[in-house]
């Protein structure tokens, strides 16, 4: 062994530096936040809860043509549809099993009418896994309730499309 | 009647020791946490109470309503009694713990004996709440723990001779009052250190954490632990902890007594300096506990034989012999 090595170790010089090193660390601010209290930014491209959008006047985005089942590597969604009186195809049946989906946005981005996105929303923990299971009705309202920041977001991310 | 009285008064005296001791505790839980998340640029517990400062007392509440499971196949009773045994000796060495002149429980003559005999015994928790468990992680961790906690404590034994041949006296107060002109840390300096070293050994602190190694033996021998019982255990950790803290302040940094001895600093009452000096002590404790990894077992046992035992059994002779040609051996009494 060196002598200089004898030397560090009998003082201790490596733990020394390190106690040093951790007492001025101390006095560095905290890069973690108050997470209930506080969130951290996401991007507009986030890939959370699901939601199915509307049109301004009420009427549903989605035209049923089961692009998102089609793409979704995991299978989580499953669609049936009809034509309704005045000639449209709609869906009767949109639901999404939150617990086999992947997150992938792959959804999102085959649907031709911004119908089916991805919101900001992560924290929608349940219970139970039957709640998981969302049907069309779920997807709707989630689109009620985000629908000022989802609008937001694909504006923002429109230049990158 | 007289005796009732006496009986009273003993009881008033230890409730009076052992509540504050166990508030500091759930305190020095908090601040071990708060230190420690700082260290690493996070802000660990802060929501309960100001700063967060409630969080043991709700952890605590947690465990009294968590149910004690006890393994089928454990001996029962060891099983039950092993943490009770933990927490006992941890809380009884306390007695005679100087916190000022007058403000100690039992001012004994032997009182550094009484201290050592007590911390000896904590092993024994650890060994029967592993052995009890009758599951193979708790035993791994209570060998471990038997045989590290073994060999420092002969260190810190023979570190101990050291200062006691500076003073003259078994008695905590005396070793105390020894220290008015010059603390023990300038002399002993590196008596000081191996004792802190043997210390964070001793309680099982990091990096000196074997016997609850948690990426080896899940949680050592608390593995089977739940509930209060768990609690018991982890409430002894800290108060030994605690406890050589306060011993290392009493050997080494001058116990009660103000660091210097001037106008407005010796005006304040000596347990605020005592207090000053384990809070001292215990984040350097939680500095460390931030900062190192952990020893491997032959790398523990090596630096408590081979290292630590001589050299403090060196600084005996040297100490001895400095005393003795100088004539400066304090006489017995």
């Amino acid at each position: 062994m060196k002598i200089s090595r004898i030397i560090k170790t009998v003082f201790m010089a490596d733990f020394v530096a390190g106690l040093l090193i951790a007492i001025k660390t101390i006095f560095k601010s905290s890069k973690t936040i108050n997470y209930p209290f506080e969130k951290g930014k996401i991007s507009p491209r986030f890939r959370g809860e699901h939601a199915l959008r509307r049109y301004p006047n009420g009427e549903e985005r989605c035209i049923a043509c089961k692009l998102c089942e089609a793409v979704c590597p995991a299978q989580a969604i499953t669609i049936e549809s009809e034509i309704k009186n005045d000639g449209s195809r709609k869906t009767t049946r949109y639901d999404i099993d939150m617990l086999k989906c992947i997150y992938c946005g792959l959804c999102e981005e085959s649907c031709p009418v911004d119908a089916i996105v991805q919101g900001p929303n992560f924290e929608f923990g349940t219970e139970t896994r039957e709640e998981l299971y969302y049907n069309k009705q779920k997807l709707l309202e989630n689109g009620d309730k985000w629908e000022t920041v989802l609008a937001e977001n694909i504006k923002a991310d429109l230049p990158f499309r | 009647m007289i005796y009732i009285n006496i009986f009273f008064s003993e009881i008033y005296k230890i409730i009076f020791l052992l509540l504050p001791v166990l508030v500091s505790i759930a305190l020095i839980v908090w601040l071990d946490r708060r230190v420690w998340a700082f260290v690493q640029k996070r802000k660990g517990p802060n929501v309960v109470g100001p700063f967060g400062i409630l969080q043991t007392l709700a952890d605590a509440l947690k465990f009294m309503f968590k149910e004690i499971i006890i393994p089928a196949s454990a001996n029962k009773v060891i099983f039950v009694l092993a943490p009770i045994i933990t927490l006992t000796l941890a809380l009884i060495a306390w007695a005679v713990i100087p916190f000022s002149n007058e403000m100690v429980l039992a001012n004994i003559n032997v009182g550094i004996l009484y201290l050592f005999a007590v911390s000896s015994l904590s092993v024994y928790g650890i060994i029967m709440g592993g052995w009890a468990s009758n599951s193979k992680y708790p035993f791994l961790g209570a060998i471990r723990s038997a045989a590290q906690m073994v060999s420092y404590e002969v260190s810190i034994g023979i570190i101990i001779v050291n200062v006691l041949l500076c003073v003259g006296s078994l008695n905590l107060n005396k070793i105390v009052l020894a220290q008015e002109n010059v603390w023990f840390i300038f002399p002993l300096f590196p008596m000081f250190v191996v004792f802190f070293i043997s210390a964070l050994a001793e309680t099982n602190r990091p990096p000196f954490d074997l016997p609850e190694a948690e990426s080896e033996l899940v949680a050592g021998y608390q593995t089977e632990y739940s509930g209060m019982m768990y609690a018991m255990f982890w409430l002894g950790e800290y108060a030994n902890i605690l406890l050589l803290c306060a011993l290392g302040s009493i050997l080494f940094l001058g116990g009660w007594l103000s660091p210097i001895d001037i106008y407005p600093l010796n005006l304040l009452p000596g347990a605020f300096w005592m207090i000053f000096k384990i809070l001292g002590l215990f984040i350097l404790f939680s500095l460390v506990k931030a900062i190192v990894p952990r020893y491997r077992f032959d790398q523990l046992m090596r630096l408590g034989w081979k290292i630590f035992l001589p050299l403090s059994l060196i600084w005996v002779v040297l100490t001895a012999s400095f005393l003795f040609f100088l004539d400066m051996l304090p006489v017995a009494g």
